[in-house]
């Protein structure tokens, strides 16, 4: 491919102004730009961090494309749904991509990261791709779980995700026991163990403070808070909404959970503080556009303009594209190409994972237990092996 | 004979974290302990050993201390069988960690952790708060990066509290990760009926665990088996829930010095007989063999086998002894709706239909909380007397 030092004209056929947005992501330079995130943080026992962001112009346009490729996935799943590819629970994450976005500039691969089941970005986001993803809502083959966990049950262990989990608040735990073994093993990395508003009011919240806390472990607790359990309003639900105060000992930092600056700050501002102080609590303040899963409608229990009214003013997409509009980091047909082209991507990921094969039906009995020191199914008469569960 | 463990190399494949300290054990070999005439021809990479094999699966029978100073082996209780076993583990891997209320300083509530924490620290033998969900459910999250965890619920019936992180984390994740994560716990705790404990402190738990998928169940009921299952448990790369009983922690008994391994899915032949195949587990292989000392007096000859295997059943030895015996009585304490009894029952009846001269009888506990009273206790739970009635009602 040709270099291009120069903006393209716009008199240029589509397919190579994709070329040129695509160029501009690689060549887009480094130089540090200090952004303002757009509210302050609110801390409890702790000094928040400073407002001012340091980024890139290739870190924000990165920010742009990631973001728009998730959106894209989300709304596309949710087609799927409709068309009856994907069936039974389908929890979509369009509204809060700027958490997955804003951590993973933070953050390692060797750090964990743990949530509940609205998992799809925050799993390509850690390394999986559009294929995985794809496949396993179909229940293919090719999916990331082999087709046998479905929507909630997303995970990545090279990449440090561990999931995916259905049952509200029972990842907390768990992600206590990732930060523990990374304590055990004294490998300087940490752990983000991931809920949300509704799973706030879990008894098992406050057990796996208690022993972070105790332990001094390196656990970040991000409660995402997008205001509705399901299509309970967190008023109705808490009697104090301010989750970030609810850890009592353990300190607390608001963040404006749609603006993915804010919360890449505010999570390297806590992993520098859990390696060293042991658990802390992120309340992002985030919002879904659709309802809690693709059953609920999601306007019974709030009105459609206040969905609009969010989307005109928060939107994280739109609030990273003014952003590298008004830095002039490239143009707005840029930016809309490369949405094209991510539309494009997941067109081709969803046409690939609709060929993957079904599971077979042995794949009914594989993974149920390890093989090793070993589970084997004689038959009744234990003449031969018939099976070694795998 | 015997078989080898292959999981030894697996197992230093599944740690996730880089740059840690922590030494992962040799794969050297070490004998498993089957009983005799089993011949497995499977995936399992025999290397044989003949050195060190233990070839006796049947517990000792305990022995007067005149001829004890010149028996092989040590004498110990139940209690510090497990915790030979446990520390024996703990020395062999570093990854193998306690999790438990009062494990660590006080030393467990029944001593089987005692001195652990002096010998390994705090962080390896850890305190707990009296949190069950959450810690059963942090040592399953541990399980996942590479950690081998023992979580010791202080009475079975706790766990209750841990159900969901049991049954849906424990159980699950290795199949709906699709392979990605194995969860090497072991859950392990007394349970049971003991002496005036009360409804809430004497349950049995094996019935409600069973249909989880993706566990093992097993029991242990003398010294040597748990000392076997406790090791055999703890180097399982699948959740193992290992139940042991209250009552059980002061028996004594010998056994050899030499490190044994024993398997998880195998039944143990207590006594080998011909007339009737009676099946316990647990502290009930107790009553089972008083009662068998009547019967053998009265000219019955029981085949007693301890199935200790919970989940899955040892159909094998059953099996071979349903074709010997044609009469099957299982002694449980279990209650009798949806006990292990009931499973066993179905099982046998489908495998074994035709062998059967009489249909199995199946004694269970009574279906109602454990009263405390004394004399109430003792009729909640299948007495010998009882096993002795059956036993010649089904030979008749």
């Amino acid at each position: 491919m040709a270099q291009l030092t120069h903006r393209t004209p716009a008199v240029l056929k589509p397919i190579s102004a994709s070329f040129a947005a695509t160029r501009h992501l690689t060549t887009a330079s480094t130089t540090p730009i200090t952004v303002e995130t757009s509210l302050p943080f609110t801390g409890h026992n702790i000094d928040p961090p400073s407002r001012s962001v340091e980024t890139s112009p290739q870190e924000l346009l990165k920010f742009f494309r990631d973001m728009a490729l998730m959106r894209r996935m989300e709304i596309a799943a949710d087609s799927l749904y409709k068309a009856k590819l994907i069936r039974g629970f389908c929890h979509l994450y369009d509204g809060q991509e700027a958490v997955s976005i804003g951590m993973e500039a933070a953050i390692t691969k060797k750090d964990c990261i743990i949530t509940a089941y609205r998992d799809h970005c925050l799993f390509l986001g850690r390394g999986g791709t559009l294929l995985e993803t794809f496949a396993e809502l179909m229940g293919r083959k090719d999916g990331c779980s082999k087709g046998k966990g479905g929507s909630m049950h997303f995970y990545k262990k090279e990449g440090g995700f561990y999931g995916g989990h259905g049952i509200v608040g029972a990842q907390i735990p768990l992600g206590c026991g990732l930060a523990f073994a990374q304590k055990y093993s004294k490998d300087e990395n940490v752990t983000f163990a991931m809920y949300g508003d509704g799973a706030a009011n879990q008894g098992q919240l406050f057990e796996a403070l208690n022993m972070a806390a105790l332990w001094d472990l390196p656990a970040i607790f991000v409660c995402e808070n997008n205001h509705y359990g399901m299509g309970t309003a967190e008023w109705r639900a808490a009697k104090s909404p301010a989750y970030y105060k609810r850890g009592d000992y353990a300190p607390g930092l608001k963040v404006d959970g749609m603006d993915a600056l804010a919360v890449k700050q505010a999570c390297k501002f806590a992993k520098e503080h859990a390696l060293k102080n042991g658990p802390i609590i992120l309340e992002m303040d985030t919002y879904r556009y659709h309802g809690h899963s693709m059953s609920d409608p999601g306007s019974t229990y709030r009105t459609r303009d206040e969905i609009s009214g969010v989307r005109q003013e928060r939107d994280p997409i739109e609030r990273i594209r003014k952003l590298v509009l008004s830095h002039d980091l490239a143009t707005e047909k840029e930016l809309k190409d490369t949405e094209k082209e991510v539309r494009k991507e997941v067109d081709d990921a969803i046409a690939k994972a609709k060929e993957s094969p079904h599971p077979d039906p042995s794949d009914l009995f594989t993974n149920v237990y390890v093989k090793g020191m070993g589970v084997e199914s004689f038959g009744a008469d234990r003449k031969e092996l018939r099976a070694v569960l795998p | 004979m015997a078989a080898m463990l292959q999981s030894l190399g697996a197992a230093s494949a599944s740690v996730v974290s880089s740059d840690h300290s922590i030494k992962l054990p040799p794969a050297f070999s070490l004998p498993v302990v089957r009983s005799e005439a089993r011949s497995i021809s499977g995936p399992i990479n025999a290397t044989r050993k003949t050195g060190k094999l233990i070839t006796k699966a049947v517990a000792a029978k305990a022995e007067n201390p005149a001829s004890a100073a010149s028996k092989p082996g040590h004498e110990l209780l139940l209690f510090e069988a497990l915790r030979e076993g446990l520390e024996e583990e703990m020395g062999r891997d570093p990854r193998v960690c306690v999790f438990g209320e009062d494990v660590g300083h006080y030393g467990g509530s029944y001593k089987v952790t005692k001195d652990l924490a002096k010998k390994y620290g705090d962080l390896r033998v850890l305190d707990t708060p009296i949190a069950e969900n959450s810690f059963t459910g942090m040592a399953v999250g541990a399980a996942m990066t590479g950690l081998r965890p023992v979580v010791e619920g202080m009475n079975m019936g706790f766990l209750l509290l841990a159900f969901n992180q049991i049954s849906d984390n424990c159980g699950m994740l290795h199949y709906t990760s699709g392979g990605q994560f194995t969860i090497p716990t072991v859950i392990r705790g007394p349970g049971g009926v003991g002496r005036q404990l009360g409804a809430e402190h004497s349950q049995r738990l094996e019935s409600y665990f069973q249909s989880i998928p993706g566990i093992q169940l097993v029991a242990c009921s003398t010294p040597y088996n748990a000392k076997g299952l406790m090791k055999a448990a703890i180097r399982s790369e699948n959740p193992v829930v290992l139940f042991e009983h209250v009552l059980l922690y002061n028996l004594k008994e010998r056994i050899p010095d030499e490190e044994y391994v024993l398997s998880l899915e195998e039944a143990e032949m207590v006594r080998p007989g011909e007339h009737v195949t009676i099946l316990t587990y647990s502290r009930m292989r107790y009553h089972v063999m008083q009662a068998a000392k009547t019967l053998v007096n009265k000219g019955y000859d029981p085949e007693v086998i301890d199935i200790r295997s919970l989940k899955p059943f040892d159909l094998y030895t059953i099996g071979n002894s349903v074709k010997k015996t044609h009469r099957v009585l299982i002694v449980e304490e279990c209650m009798r709706t949806g006990g292990i009894g009931a499973s066993l029952t179905a099982a046998i009846n489908e495998n074994f239909h035709d062998y059967l001269d009489a249909p199995i009888v199946c004694l269970s506990s009574q279906d109602v909380p454990t009263p405390y009273a004394g004399t109430l206790e003792e009729w909640t739970v299948v007495q010998p007397p009882q096993i002795v009635a059956a036993v010649e009602k089904l030979c008749q």
